[in-house]
C-alpha cells in the first residue's frame, strides 16, 4: 500500500478551463487525475443531444482533452476519473478507443461506471411506491412527470474503486457525487471499506475541497490583491495519507494560493449544514476537522469525523419548465440610468401594443452599473453612473410570446433616446428553460455497473 | 465603540444553483468568530438583504473553521436555468454581506489583523 496518494483535480465545472488538466499533468507528480464535467442541468441537455445523435450526450470536452494528453498520461501513469460520461457513458468510451486507435495506443484500459439514470425505469419506481417528491418543496412528482427530460441518481465512490481495481487507467462515469471522484481512488489505494466512516468523510471532505479546481487555490478570494499570479493560477493536488488525514497543496512553481484562508473559503462553498454533509458513502461533519497550515502553499486537514450513510440516494431530475429570453443595451451618459428606465418602458409599451403582456413575476428589467448585484446595500447602488448596461428578459410557458420579445431590444438604437448601443449579440432568442427536480429514493432499487475495456 | 463593515473582520465565499443561496462568512480571528456569532444573526442578515433575498434565513455555525455559514432562501430569481437574473447563482452575496456596517468593539478589532489594502 502506498503511503501518500496524490489526486489532483483539474476541472471544478461544465466550462472550466483545459489548461487546468493540461497544467497539473505537466507541473508536477500526480497518481490520479480527477475532472468535474457536469452540473444540474447539464444532464438534460445532454438527454436531448442524445435524442438527436444516439452517438452523443457525454462531455466531448474530456475527448478533446485526452487526445491532447494521451502521451503523457501513458509514460507517467497518471490514471484519470472523469464524469464525462454524461447520459451516453459508453459512448464517451468508444470515442476515448478511437483516440487511443488514432495515437496507435494498445492496452489502455477504460472503465465506465453506470447504472445511474433512471429515466426509462421512472414509470416502474413510481408504480412500486417510491415518491420521488420534491426534496426542497415536498410537491409531488406528478406535477412535472410529463415534462421530465431526464433523472440521474448520485451513485457513491465505490464504483469508482471496483473500476480502477479492474485495472482501468481511465475512469468514465455518469451522474456521481463530486467528492466521490476523489473518494474513489483512495478507496482503491488504501482499501477503506463501507464502515470506514470517518476515514470515508476524510476523503468526502478531500474532494469537496478541490471539487471547484482553482476555487480553493487563490481563486474567488475575498483578499484577492494578496494572490500571486492568478494567471497561471495552480489547480489543487492533494496528499492524502491512509488514516485520511491530508495535505491540500499545489505544484511548485505555480500560481495562486493555499492558505488556511482559501481552503476555508471553498469549505464553506455550497457547504449547507457543516454538521451533516450527505453523501451515498457517508455523512461527513464539516465542524469535526482541524485546519493546519504545514509551510508555504499546505494546508493540513485532520481528525475527520463522518456518520453511517442514510438508506436513500439522491436524485437530480430535470423537467421542461416554460421558455425565457434576455437581451441587453448599453445607454451611455449624460442621465444613463434615466435614459435606460425609458428604454424598458419603450420595450414593454410597444410589446403590449402588439398583445404581448408579460406579468411582474415573468419579466425583468437590470440597470447592471447601477446596482444589481448588490441592490438596497451601503456602496452597491448609484444613482448616477455614468453609463448603464440595461438588461431585460421575459420568461412563461408560452414559447411565441416569449420568442416576441427579442426583436423590440434592438429598434431602440434608432428609435429610443440617444446613447443607446451595445446591440452586438443581435436578436435575442427563445430558450428553454430547465427545472431541477431533487428526490430521494430507495437505495436497494439501484445497481450500479463496471465495465472494463482495452483499447 | 467603532463602526467598521463587516469586510473589516471577515471574510466570504457565496454562491448556489437552487432557489436559494449559501453565504458563509468566514471571520478574521477567533475573537471576531465569537463577536460575530452573537451578533450576526438570521435576523440582522434577513434585514440587510432584504432587497436581494426574498425568503427566510438559516444559520449554522461551523467552529473549527471560524465559518458562519448563511442558507438564503430565496435570493436566486427562481434558480438555475429559470432565472433572469444577472448573478443567477449569488456568486456575488457574499463579499455583498461583507459592506454591512457594525458597532465592533476596540478588543475584537485589536485582536483582528485587518483586510491587506
Amino acid at each position: 500500500m502506498k503511503n501518500k496518494v496524490l489526486i489532483g483535480n483539474g476541472q471544478g465545472f461544465w466550462g472550466d478551463s483545459i489548461l487546468g488538466p493540461i497544467r497539473l499533468l505537466r507541473e508536477g507528480p500526480l497518481d490520479y487525475l480527477t475532472l468535474d464535467y457536469l452540473a444540474e442541468v447539464t444532464m438534460s441537455i445532454m438527454q436531448k443531444l442524445r435524442q438527436r445523435d444516439p452517438n452523443a450526450g457525454y462531455a466531448t470536452d474530456f475527448v478533446t482533452l485526452i487526445d491532447r494528453v494521451l502521451p503523457e498520461l501513458l509514460e507517467k501513469g497518471t490514471r484519470v476519473i472523469a464524469n464525462a460520461g454524461g447520459v451516453n457513458p459508453h459512448a464517451c468510451k468508444d470515442a476515448l478507443l478511437e483516440v487511443c486507435r488514432k495515437h496507435g495506443a494498445t492496452g489502455v484500459k477504460i472503465a465506465v461506471v453506470d447504472g445511474d439514470d433512471i429515466l426509462s425505469d421512472l414509470d416502474r419506481m413510481i408504480d412500486g411506491g417510491e415518491e420521488f417528491n420534491n426534496l426542497d418543496t415536498g410537491a409531488p412528482i406528478g406535477d412535472v412527470r410529463s415534462r421530465i427530460t431526464s433523472a440521474n441518481v448520485y451513485l457513491g465512490a465505490f464504483p469508482i474503486a471496483e473500476a480502477l481495481a479492474g485495472g482501468a487507467q481511465i475512469v468514465v462515469t455518469g451522474r456521481g457525487t463530486d467528492p466521490g471522484l476523489v473518494l474513489g481512488p483512495l478507496i482503491h489505494e488504501f482499501n477503506w471499506g463501507p464502515e470506514d466512516w470517518h476515514k470515508l468523510a476524510a476523503g468526502t471532505v478531500a474532494g469537496h475541497i478541490v471539487e471547484c479546481g482553482a476555487q480553493c487555490s487563490g481563486g474567488n478570494f475575498t483578499d484577492w490583491r494578496t494572490i500571486p499570479n492568478l494567471s497561471m493560477v495552480g489547480y489543487p493536488v492533494l496528499e492524502v495519507e491512509p488514516s485520511g488525514d491530508f495535505c491540500v497543496t499545489k505544484h511548485e512553481g505555480t500560481g495562486g494560493l493555499v492558505s488556511v484562508e482559501t481552503v476555508t473559503h471553498q469549505l464553506a462553498y455550497e457547504m449547507g449544514n457543516p454538521e451533516s454533509y450527505l453523501t451515498p458513502d457517508v455523512i461527513a461533519d464539516f465542524t469535526s476537522f482541524r485546519l493546519k497550515a504545514d509551510g508555504e502553499n499546505r494546508v493540513l486537514v485532520q481528525d475527520t469525523r463522518g456518520l453511517p450513510p442514510t438508506d436513500t440516494f439522491k436524485v437530480s431530475m430535470s423537467y421542461s419548465d416554460g421558455w425565457k429570453s434576455v437581451g441587453q443595451l448599453t445607454i451611455s451618459g449624460p442621465d444613463a440610468l434615466a435614459k435606460a428606465r425609458l428604454c424598458a418602458k419603450i420595450v414593454w409599451d410597444r410589446l403590449a401594443y402588439d398583445g404581448c403582456e408579460y406579468s411582474e413575476e415573468q419579466r425583468l428589467e437590470e440597470y447592471v452599473g447601477a446596482g444589481e448585484c448588490h441592490a438596497g446595500l451601503p456602496g452597491g447602488t448609484s444613482d448616477s453612473p455614468s453609463e448603464v448596461v440595461l438588461r431585460l428578459g421575459v420568461k412563461g410557458p408560452d414559447r411565441a410570446k416569449v420568442a416576441r420579445f427579442g426583436p423590440e431590444l434592438v429598434p431602440l438604437v434608432t428609435s429610443g433616446p440617444p446613447g443607446v448601443t451595445g446591440f452586438a449579440g443581435g436578436r435575442p432568442k427563445a430558450q428553454e428553460i430547465i427545472g431541477y427536480w431533487p428526490a430521494l429514493m430507495s437505495k436497494h432499487l439501484i445497481q450500479p455497473t463496471v465495465t472494463v475495456v482495452e483499447s | 465603540m467603532p463602526t467598521v463593515p463587516l469586510h473589516r473582520i471577515a471574510q466570504a465565499r457565496s454562491g448556489d444553483k437552487g432557489e436559494g443561496s449559501n453565504v458563509g462568512i468566514l471571520a478574521r480571528s477567533e475573537a471576531a468568530y465569537t463577536f460575530l456569532a452573537e451578533t450576526l444573526t438570521e435576523a440582522r442578515v434577513q434585514d440587510f438583504l432584504k432587497e436581494i433575498n426574498f425568503g427566510g434565513v438559516t444559520r449554522y455555525l461551523a467552529p473549527n473553521m471560524r465559518v458562519l455559514n448563511f442558507l438564503l432562501e430565496d435570493s436566486l430569481g427562481g434558480g438555475g436555468s429559470a432565472s433572469l437574473k444577472t448573478d443567477a447563482q449569488g456568486k456575488t452575496h457574499g463579499i455583498g454581506l461583507l459592506r454591512l456596517e457594525m458597532d465592533v468593539p476596540s478588543a475584537v478589532l485589536d485582536a483582528t489583523p485587518p483586510p491587506p489594502a
